[in-house]
């Protein structure tokens, strides 16, 4: 069993869990993610580690809750445990892979869109504890849903905070924010964006526009997360690639972000039930014919 | 009795089991065990013994059936082999023993696979365990992968006082067995969950949720956690697609995909929280045993369903039994018939199928003649749901990470057939990793083998 040992609730529906998994925490990298189960009969759901001590064989885990299988993980509570938590799966950021030295001499620009924040965090720590300094944008709707703000800002190089209804730092997308840098007259080698489908789509036409290569991290719909199953499939330079096993992080300026979307959607009508059928407890009476 | 004719086995009505997911085929009863057990003639020289890929010693187990000693027999079967109740109901017996079987020149063969289900079943029923070690080895043995080849080379080695440790990927041992079989054909309750239980009872630890090459690799198993020697048994994993024009619609699914929210995740049952697409009319690409289950099982969920294959019903790679039993249940075969593009509306949503119908032409490499298109003869299937059920392939995962591990150019890991012995020094492997998608059962011949090799190794 996978325990919790520490819960937090970062804000309004993002939770923050440090999980032992000691064979995870031993030998997974920034860019890499895990799969769990709270009990004997959840569902399987692909999350990002966010952070990982290896002494101590725990893993930090980051997420929101979007549908039925969240809602009822936030419930668990420290001492609890997850019924299954595999990983690491998924291959490691290119960056941590690449020769420090030529590392250092790059500019690097991160942009991290709401709960994307936390696959983000673990990368630019690595960067910042092998003596790389990478500029880092965050962005989120609004000055409640901004998350790990302190933490970023402890491991950046400099941090740009913006909320698209300006209620904190910045205002206005994160596009903005970096069409302001580019225009300041800063230059980046490298952007790695993660965050919301949409976002890193606008992040990737606006960098082909501006010619900065970019990294993006995708979220498909997994059940195995292996290579197994093929539901994670995504056509990147026209060619289909499986997010578990190929990425998840691919070249975002490839990427075909349309399909990718409307994949994400296949389940929705499912979800949207089970959200439901949670939501209403035992007053859920299956009006829509379908549940029970 | 008619010495000639088999013992029809009870099966659920076609119509009724269309519509649930329990069982198909309801097996022996003591008498009609019995009474087909009768009929075997004992041959000195025993040809289906030959057919079985594990060696049972079919004509003794046989013998103590027709005597009612049950547990007998079920010990007979568990010296070879370590899922009795999983190759009752899996093994294409009729291209293995059974076409064997004297009794089957002139008239039916003795119906082994459905004695070998009644004793494995007796046994179950009756709390029976096969025999572990009365001796430790005291080494330590890595079995990757708990499907039919991992199960059975843990379990003989446990029998041979070696301490196993089986590592799965997925959060349920059992591999394929639990994943790709549907319920209707090998309950997981009832049958795969207990005889993963009797492998346990020797001794052998499971450890789920482990993805070697990722969570941990071969070479540290070996260097770092004092295992001696290694087994790789992870399957076929790898789904293939056509490669055709809107593949990756909403709608289109793998076999594997379908078949793992099935069977795994339990999706099939509406309570399950992970979701299953129903379609209203669905068709599955493919003709083998997977493109059967996933064809039967699409149609429980309420679907219309056709199986679209290229070649003809004569080169249809399923047994015949699957073939038989989807037939009976409804399923609807579009033979010679192949896909050329997935439609999709303005959505992505899948609306439709364009084909081709196919002939047969010149046999080919694998000598079944070379379905060849008919020219003019395109046609679009109306349909909302495309099962891909092409094969699988080997999950470069564990070769990938392992050094001094050779694969050919299927990613097929090299092995020795006889010993599983493959390139690397302490380090075997054998069924689908080594072969590509094959049957339960040679991927068990294939463990038991490497059992047996490991065995030789260690005693060196």
């Amino acid at each position: 069993m996978y325990k919790i040992l520490k819960k937090q609730e970062l804000t309004t529906n993002i939770y923050l869990m440090d999980v032992e998994a000691p064979r995870v925490a031993e030998r997974c990298l920034p860019g890499q993610f895990v799969i769990v189960r709270m009990d004997k009969d959840a569902e399987r759901i692909p999350l990002t580690i966010c952070d990982y001590d290896r002494k101590a064989g725990t893993i930090t885990i980051v997420f929101q809750t979007v549908g039925a299988g969240t809602t009822m993980m936030a419930q668990l509570s420290e001492g609890d445990s997850f019924h299954d938590f595999v990983g690491p799966l998924g291959c490691p950021s290119e960056l941590v892979k690449e020769d420090l030295e030529s590392l250092k001499k790059k500019n690097i620009l991160f942009v991290a869109g709401g709960v994307g924040t936390a696959p983000v965090y673990p990368q630019v720590k690595w960067l910042h504890e092998n003596g790389v300094a990478a500029d880092v944008i965050m962005g989120s709707k609004t000055k409640d849903l901004l998350i790990l703000e302190k933490e970023m800002e402890a491991v950046a190089g400099n941090l740009y905070v913006t909320t698209d209804d300006g209620s904190y730092g910045r205002s206005g997308m994160v596009t903005q924010v970096i069409k302001d840098l580019v225009g300041e007259g800063k230059k980046y080698d490298v952007c790695i964006a993660i965050g919301p489908m949409i976002m890193m789509k606008f992040v990737c036409l606006l960098t082909k526009e501006l010619e900065i290569p970019t990294i993006v991290s995708l979220n498909p719909i997994m059940v195995d997360g292996t290579g197994m199953c093929g539901a994670c499939r995504v056509t990147v330079g026209g060619k289909v690639k499986f997010a578990c096993v190929d990425g998840p992080e691919f070249d975002g300026h490839q990427v075909n972000f349309d399909e990718a979307m409307r994949r994400q959607t296949i389940y929705k009508t499912a979800e949207g039930r089970a959200m439901l059928a949670l939501q209403e407890g035992d007053t859920h009476h299956g009006g829509c014919g379908k549940c029970n | 009795m008619d010495v000639m004719t088999k013992i029809p086995v009870r099966e659920q009505d076609a119509k009724v089991r269309a519509t649930n997911f329990e069982e198909v085929c309801l097996g022996y009863n003591m008498e009609e065990a019995q009474c087909e057990a009768s009929r075997c003639i004992n041959c000195k020289n025993a040809q289906c013994v030959k057919g079985c890929p594990v060696a049972i010693d079919i004509p003794a187990f046989i013998h103590e059936v027709k005597e009612g000693n049950i547990e007998k027999a079920y010990q007979i079967i568990s010296e070879s082999s370590a899922l009795p109740a999983v190759c009752g109901r899996v093994c294409p017996q009729e291209s293995q023993c059974e076409g064997k079987c004297i009794r089957g020149i002139k008239g039916d063969p003795i119906s082994i696979g459905k004695l070998e289900r009644f004793v494995a079943d007796w046994a179950r029923e009756n709390g029976i365990k096969p025999q572990g070690a009365t001796e430790k080895k005291g080494k330590k043995v890595a079995v990757i992968g708990s499907g039919p080849a991992g199960l059975t080379c843990a379990g003989d080695l446990a029998k041979a006082g070696y301490d196993v440790t089986i590592f799965e990927a997925l959060h349920e041992a059992g591999g394929v067995l639990v994943y790709g079989i549907p319920e209707f054909r090998l309950p997981k309750e009832a049958v795969v969950a207990k005889e993963i239980e009797n492998v346990k009872s020797l001794g052998v630890k499971i450890e789920t949720n482990v993805v070697i090459g990722k969570s941990v690799t071969i070479d540290e198993l070996m260097e770092k956690e004092g295992f001696s020697a290694v087994f790789i048994g992870s399957g076929a994993g790898l789904p293939k697609f056509m490669g055709i024009p809107g593949e990756n619609s909403n709608g289109v699914f793998s076999a594997n995909e379908y078949l793992t929210r099935s069977n795994l995740m339990k999706a099939f049952n509406p309570t399950s929280p992970t979701p299953i697409m129903r379609g209203h009319k669905v068709a599955v690409v493919g003709g083998g045993n997977v493109a059967m289950d996933a064809a039967r099982t699409a149609l429980r969920l309420g679907a219309e369903v056709h199986i679209v294959y290229r070649r003809s019903e004569e080169e249809l790679p399923a047994r015949v039994e699957e073939v038989h039993h989807a037939k009976e249940e409804g399923i609807i075969f579009d033979l010679l018939t192949n896909p050329t593009e997935i439609i999709a509306d303005e959505k992505g949503w899948v609306t439709g199928m364009k084909c081709i119908k196919m002939e047969l032409g010149e046999p080919d490499e694998s000598g079944r003649r070379r379905p060849v298109e008919v020219p003019g003869s395109e046609f679009v299937m109306e349909l909302d749901t495309v099962i891909m059920s092409l094969g699988t392939s080997p999950n470069p995962l564990i070769s990938s990470t392992t050094e001094g591990l050779e694969t050919n150019k299927w990613k097929c890991i090299i092995a020795n057939e006889e010993n599983g012995k493959t390139t690397k020094e302490g380090v075997y492997a054998g069924g689908d990793a080594v072969t590509g998608a094959a049957t339960v059962i040679l991927a068990m011949g294939a463990g038991k083998a490497a059992a047996k090799g490991i065995d030789e190794y260690l005693s060196k």
